[in-house]
């Protein structure tokens, strides 16, 4: 740098610096590759797995499938002993019971996300909001064991018996069973599920309506439900749609707590007050006794149906969120 | 455009209509409240049950012993299980989320972020199929599949938690650090990780508090065990809460009840504790991080 002479000592001290310098530049070099490739590895890590997942199940569902083939889907029969498997019943009993669960609370759901991001008072919100999100935390199998033994009597002995006499003319509200395992309870079970799941998700998207928007409809004197009606709801609904996908997805995968209360029954009955199954259900309730091949590959056959459902609402709401301006997956 | 019937200057007069649309929104506002006292009330009757029904039956013995008496194999296997699941799934979570907000370019990050949704959206009865076919089948179970089930099960959590966090950290510490001549890998684990340290930490027990409640995937991997006998050997099918928890509850016997009442009672504890610190520490941070 300088053009006067250098003494001994700073030329070394020099030297020493570059050579430091080199052996640092080395390290970094080293350390830059590792880093990267270390966080290349992981992100691959999860991509391979899911790839495996699929891999897995459909491998292990491979002597059924050749076996039952496509009508698998349609067959309603499911009797191990003699070697026969469908799984008729079960989609049904998974759609009915979500479909139920979503019925009963996305409506509840929005509600709450409607009250926490617009209604409550800012002090109720910081108590109630995690309070929703607590409910989600709660595990499914002791949200089925308290099911089994808190709700499914009451349901029996008075939520289905009061239905049945005030709405019996109706073929879904049949009479009662005597144990309180059936459909509906498990469809009660799965509503508690699904509602802090589209809750959460619809409350930050009403937050996220630009205030200016609201205060323009209040202020041409629309009332706080026509701003909702008018304003929040049409601007947010693909969002809204695609937390009840996900939702949706919650229930048809759920399993632990609905082969507690749903009564492991095999037919497709109108009634919503009968014993039921679903995809989920029956491997939780039968892989750990099962016995012959025939029988695990159909398990793993109801898995790979499952897998097929959950990815399918699960991408179907990936893409609404994408195409109508909502990035958010998975929010949990 | 303007009607031709309007007429500036006639008084304002109600049509009655105005109280009709009134009441309707103040009904509206009343079934919102509703929804989420509804939620609560359902919540405050699952943890009245649970404590009520779960508290009788606790004390030390009860949380110590073994089979008939209490529950500490139990807890000391779900203890296992859950700490191998997460010493697997936060160096992969933390590194994910490190991949996506330092290196990715914008398709990868499409990519990924697109895997950790549907893994995370994945029933959890199919990780369990999963490990069964990967680690259990033809082999015997272990604790070990079933920290691998929990472990890919933590993984999106952790990483879309360590993900918010690592994009909140000023993009001025980056810069700097670039401006002094620092190398990336240098920066990023002198700089970035330690100042996203508490939000890291925070999604990694909630992820545990999910993790630790999971019954589908053990019911394949851990559920053949001898609740009366200690085990702690993560290569054996060890003991653990959630599956002891759902054969009692299949099993119409009184006195099981009252010890899964009392298992569900110190989880759901440990679980809503853990979740409540975890997210109150978050809030914390995440505001500190933000000033």
């Amino acid at each position: 740098m300088s053009a006067t002479a250098t003494s001994p000592t700073l030329d070394a001290t020099r030297a020493a610096h570059a050579r430091s310098a080199r052996r640092r530049k080395r390290v970094d070099r080293i350390g830059d590759g590792a880093l990267y490739g270390l966080c290349l590895l992981a992100a691959l890590l999860a991509i391979a797995t899911i790839v495996l997942i699929g891999y897995q199940v459909v491998q292990g569902a491979s002597p059924a499938i050749s076996k039952f083939g496509l009508g698998f889907l349609t067959d309603t029969t499911w009797q191990p002993n003699f070697g026969e498997f469908g799984a008729g019943s079960l989609i049904f009993g998974t759609a009915v019971s979500s479909f139920v669960a979503l019925f009963l609370g996305a409506p509840i759901a929005i509600s709450i996300g409607l009250y926490l991001s617009l209604l409550a008072p800012s002090g109720v919100r910081g108590v109630v909001a995690p309070l929703v999100e607590m409910l989600a935390a709660i595990p499914s199998v002791i949200l089925g064991f308290w099911g089994v033994l808190v709700l499914a009597p009451f349901v029996q002995g008075t939520l289905e018996p009061w239905l049945h006499d005030t709405l019996g003319f109706i073929p879904i509200f049949g009479a009662p069973e005597t144990t309180g395992a059936s459909i509906f309870t498990a469809s009660l079970i799965l509503t508690i599920m699904v509602v802090p799941i589209i809750a959460s998700v619809s409350r930050d998207l009403f937050s996220a309506v630009p205030h200016d928007v609201q205060d323009g409809a209040r202020a041409l004197g629309a009332t706080r439900w026509e701003v909702i009606r008018g304003v929040v709801l049409p601007s947010t609904a693909s969002g809204v749609v695609a937390a009840s996908l996900l939702g949706l997805g919650r229930a048809l995968g759920e399993a632990i707590a609905v082969a507690q209360v749903v009564g492991a029954g095999s037919e497709i009955q109108a009634s919503l007050f009968r014993t039921g199954d679903t995809l989920a259900a029956r491997i939780a309730n039968q892989f750990p006794g099962a016995l012959t091949e025939m029988h695990k590959a159909s398990l793993f056959y109801l898995g790979v149906i499952l897998l097929v459902i959950g990815l399918a609402s699960n991408l179907v709401a990936q893409w609404i969120g994408r195409r109508f301006g909502y990035g958010g997956g998975a929010m949990r | 455009m303007s009607e031709p019937a309007y007429d500036p200057a006639a008084p304002l007069t109600s049509s009655g209509n105005l109280r009709r649309r009134q009441l309707f929104s103040r009904l509206a506002e009343y079934g919102a409240t509703a929804a989420a006292v509804l939620a609560v009330a359902v919540l405050a009757i699952v943890i009245y049950t649970v404590v009520t029904r779960g508290a009788s039956a606790l004390d030390l013995d009860f949380l110590v012993k073994a089979a008939p008496a209490g529950i500490g194999p139990e807890l000391a296997g779900t203890a296992v299980i859950v700490a191998i699941a997460t010493a697997i799934a936060m160096p992969v979570g933390v590194l994910i989320a490190l991949f996506l907000t330092e290196y990715a370019g914008r398709r990868a990050t499409r990519l990924i972020q697109l895997t950790l949704d549907l893994m995370n959206g994945l029933p959890s009865i199919i990780i369990g199929l999963f490990v069964f076919g990967l680690l259990v089948d033809q082999r015997k179970q272990s604790g070990f599949a079933a920290s691998v089930a929990l472990a890919i099960i933590e993984v999106p959590l952790i990483a879309r938690g360590s993900q918010e966090v690592l994009q909140l950290v000023p993009g001025n510490l980056r810069e700097a650090a670039d401006a002094l001549g620092v190398s990336r890998w240098r920066a990023v684990l002198g700089i970035v990780l330690p100042s996203a340290l508490g939000g890291i930490v925070t999604a990694t027990v909630l992820s545990v508090a999910r993790a630790a409640g999971e019954t589908a995937p053990l019911i394949f991997a851990t559920s053949v065990f001898d609740p009366s006998r200690y085990s702690l050997n993560p290569f054996e099918a060890l003991p653990n809460v959630p599956v002891r928890v759902f054969q009692l509850s299949e099993e119409a016997n009184p006195s099981g009840f009252a010890e899964a009442w009392g298992l569900s009672f110190v989880l759901v504890s440990l679980i809503l504790f853990a979740s409540l610190g975890a997210r109150a520490l978050l809030a914390r941070s995440k505001r500190k991080m933000a000033s």
